[in-house]
């Protein structure tokens, strides 16, 4: 099968060139944090801390006794001012704990001189792992633990470390592949001996030269990891679009990454993992990329987990003239928030602030058919007749011809000539179908 | 800092929040510029009665779709420019002779008819130019039949006359006699004969467009190069025009040999005449009323291929392009449905 490849897919302008070549820039200790207590796909733990509570930096605030679920820590040293409901970058509010900081960092008791992680067994690694709160940092935040943890029978043979960072604007993931690459490699040489696998492939967009030379330099000569230059196209970085292009293999329909043999780590998860196994350090800072036109300084930076965007955006000097939309995450996928009074999360690779030419929504019109979203769709669907379904309240109908298949990358919504919002069709589509599958279950448990 | 944004109120919308810059009235505009050299040439072939025609025409289209949605209630979105191509393309489908009255009606006709009655732009099962001119071939088909010689382009079928049959006219004609020889006399048959191959080796005429037709099909080489220009702007793909195109040239070349032989037909004359190449390139290609999928857009061209040419070698018109697009238009629905693509990790 044709590796380096995948079907569909489209060419945005890349727009790295607001923060590509400036340097990770700590944050200065934030005054509040706000930690949600669920930042990861799963259950959320239970709350540990009480108000009023002194909590140190790299304390645990959260337990679950549930296999897909994760701690969350406190990121500052300070007092609990509340433990309420905040609103979420992702939705709707969420309980959260929100610390005053106290302007002093006292931390947990750690390691750090470091351990060799050679001589853990993958059971203490996982742990060590799980106990940190890791969870992917792409942006999706499935547990880490869970997901290094295949179940018997679906042996993982390649590992694939994605750099692509395919996402316009967002350059966390290729600041973090040029200033610690050492780390990254040490976190994917952990996740390697955890999975038992002899083969990874490190895949980066061709617009990263800089990152693509580093990591083949210190990967030098090594045959079991590969360092894979990707096409630069939209979504290169999508799990399953990164796979095929890694190694000519397709995720099954409704399957997983594990049923060809394969699994998808981001850089920055590999970063943290590495920080977790050595020097048991919990995730409690991350590097965001404050970007886009509508923002006066765009910066990579490391936050605190649980920064307040209001915070990051006042240190990278605020808005300019007509900001209109402030978004979670990168322009094709990110979700548009109503206040900037929401916590960067586990997952916040970046805040994108749009101003009215580049964020202003047009009006839609009827679809003409012009089969632009068809040709492109990176799943092979045909959004146009999806989102058509959905809107006539047809969403059985609609997952017939693939609504579940869709990853939402946003590739119609941004080709279509009509401007129709497609993605939201097909995400309201999903949100119904749940619905009535919910709904149905205690009559119509029987059917398919 | 906080100055700038005072309300602190955002904008929310679902994503992506990055768009194309590509737009209906970009797309439409395009499609107008691309037909722009083929409709300027025809008022220098024919004079200004056709650019008459044209203007006439698109006026017609546009105020029939503005009276359209005032009477709907809808949005006036006449700047989406679909009503001025409609209107183009019906003049460009009527012979340059014609009343000034017959592209009036025929615009109307088809805007009203053909598009908004389904509810406007994007629901239109038919082409609505397409169905403006059928409506006009049905109604007025002495008006729209007769086709006025372009001064100085000489005579195809060595017959001068100021009215003049086109070269497909020519070709049903003498192809009639020819496959009925029996009836006709020996000399009819071998002067029909020599016709066809006359018009087989006009090509040139053809190509530059001197001869014969309705106002915007004559120059092949100008229709050619704004469909060069749509294809490298993505506006229009290549597997509608070149699986009708293609279908078309191995049809006429199995079936239309001068003396009803097989395998002598001369496929360029059958490319070249009539409206075929503004029928793949502007009307097979239109995005509402053609399928969507890659496969389905091959064989909607084989389909349009084929009619063409059963129309024009075995029916009762010499020219069968607009009923061979009409008809395909109404299996695009069942066209996307059957060839709807594997999904990405599906069976």
């Amino acid at each position: 099968m044709p590796r380096n490849h995948f079907r569909g897919g489209v060419h945005p302008k890349e727009e790295k060139k607001w923060t590509d070549h400036k340097p990770i820039e700590d944050m200065p200790l934030p005054k509040q944090v706000v930690i949600p207590l669920l930042q990861h796909i799963g259950a959320p733990g239970e709350c540990l801390v009480q108000k009023g509570e002194s909590v140190r930096t790299g304390q645990p605030l959260s337990k679950s006794s549930k296999f897909v679920s994760i701690p969350v820590h406190a990121s500052i040293t300070g007092k609990v001012a509340a433990v309420e409901s905040r609103p979420h970058p992702l939705g709707a509010s969420l309980l959260s704990v929100v610390i005053e900081g106290d302007g002093t960092e006292n931390w947990v008791e750690g390691n750090e001189r470091g351990d060799d992680w050679q001589h853990l067994s993958g059971e203490e690694i996982r742990n060590r792992i799980r106990d940190a709160g890791i969870a992917g940092m792409g942006g999706a935040s499935f547990p880490t633990h869970v997901k290094i943890t295949p179940p018997p029978g679906k042996p993982i043979r390649t590992l694939i470390l994605n750099g692509a960072e395919c996402e316009p604007f967002l350059t966390a993931d290729h600041r973090l592949m040029l200033e610690k690459a050492d780390e990254i490699l040490a976190g994917l040489k952990i996740l390697m001996k955890v999975l038992d696998v002899q083969r990874a492939v490190i895949g980066i967009e061709r617009n990263k030269p800089d990152a693509i030379s580093l990591m083949r330099s210190k990967t030098g000569g090594d045959r079991i990891i590969e360092v894979l230059p990707l096409h630069v196209k939209y979504p290169q970085g999508g799990e399953k679009q990164l796979i095929k292009a890694a190694t000519g293999l397709e995720v099954p329909s409704g399957g997983l990454p594990m049923d060809v043999g394969c699994l998808v780590q981001n850089v920055g998860t590999a970063f943290s993992i590495h920080e977790a196994v050595c020097f048991r350090k919990p995730l409690i800072e991350r590097i965001v990329t404050v970007t886009g036109p509508g923002i006066a300084e765009p910066k990579n930076l490391r936050v605190r987990i649980g920064t307040l965007f209001s915070d990051l955006i006042a240190f990278c000097g605020g808005y300019t003239d007509e900001t209109v939309k402030v978004v979670h995450g990168g322009p094709m996928m990110g979700i548009a928030q109503y206040t900037d009074g929401v916590p960067v999360l586990k997952g916040t690779s970046g805040v994108l602030v749009l101003n009215g030419k580049s964020g202003g929504t047009k009006p839609e019109s009827p679809c003409i058919s012009c089969a632009r979203c068809v040709d492109i769709c990176p799943m092979n669907l045909m959004p146009n007749r999806i989102a058509g379904l959905v809107e006539h309240g047809r969403w059985e109908d609609a997952r017939r011809i693939g609504l579940t298949d869709c990853i939402e990358c946003g590739s119609c919504g941004y080709i279509c000539p009509a401007k129709r919002n497609l993605v939201h069709y097909i995400k309201l589509g999903k949100a119904l179908l749940t619905e009535s599958v919910r709904d149905q279950q205690p009559t119509d448990g029987g059917k398919k | 800092m906080e100055g700038k944004n005072k309300l602190n109120k955002f904008l929310i919308s679902v994503s992506p929040h990055v768009q194309d810059h590509d737009s209906i009235r970009r797309i439409m505009i395009s499609v107008i510029l691309a037909l722009l050299p083929a409709g300027i040439f025809s008022v220098y072939l024919f004079g200004l009665h056709a650019l008459y025609v044209i203007l006439l025409s698109i006026a017609s289209a546009v105020l029939t779709e503005w009276a359209c949605l005032k009477v709907m209630k809808r949005p006036l979105t006449l700047d989406d420019g679909s009503a001025v191509l409609t209107g183009l393309l019906l003049a460009y489908n009527v012979p340059a002779e014609v009343p000034l009255w017959l592209p009036v009606v025929g615009s109307a006709a088809g805007i009203l008819l053909g598009k908004m009655v389904f509810g406007g732009i994007g629901y239109n099962p038919m082409n609505p130019a397409l169905i403006g001119r059928a409506f006009l071939m049905a109604s007025w088909p002495v008006h729209m039949t007769i086709f006025r010689t372009p001064p100085g382009a000489g005579t195809i079928s060595g017959i001068e006359a100021v009215t003049q049959a086109t070269p497909l006219q020519v070709f049903k004609a003498s192809r009639l006699i020819v496959l009925n020889a029996s009836q006709h006399g020996t000399d009819q048959v071998t002067q029909s004969t020599l016709s066809i191959s006359q018009l087989y080796s006009s090509l040139e005429k053809l190509f530059f467009g001197y001869r014969g037709g309705c106002i915007g099909e004559t120059s092949v080489l100008l229709l050619l190069i704004g469909a060069l220009f749509l294809i490298s702007k993505r506006i229009i793909g290549w597997k509608i025009p070149f699986s009708y195109l293609g279908t078309v040239a191995v049809l006429s070349w199995i079936f239309a040999g001068t003396d009803g032989r097989m395998f002598s037909g001369n496929p360029l004359f059958h490319m070249f005449s009539g409206g075929l190449i503004l029928g793949a390139f502007y009307m097979a290609t239109d995005m509402v009323t053609t399928p969507v999928t890659y496969k389905g857009r091959l064989l909607f061209g084989m389909g349009c291929g084929a009619i063409t040419m059963i129309i024009r070698l075995w029916g009762g018109y010499p020219e069968g392009v607009s009923y061979a697009i009409l008809l395909m238009n109404l299996t695009t629905p069942l066209l996307d449905r059957v060839t709807q693509p594997r999904v990405f990790g599906g069976r």
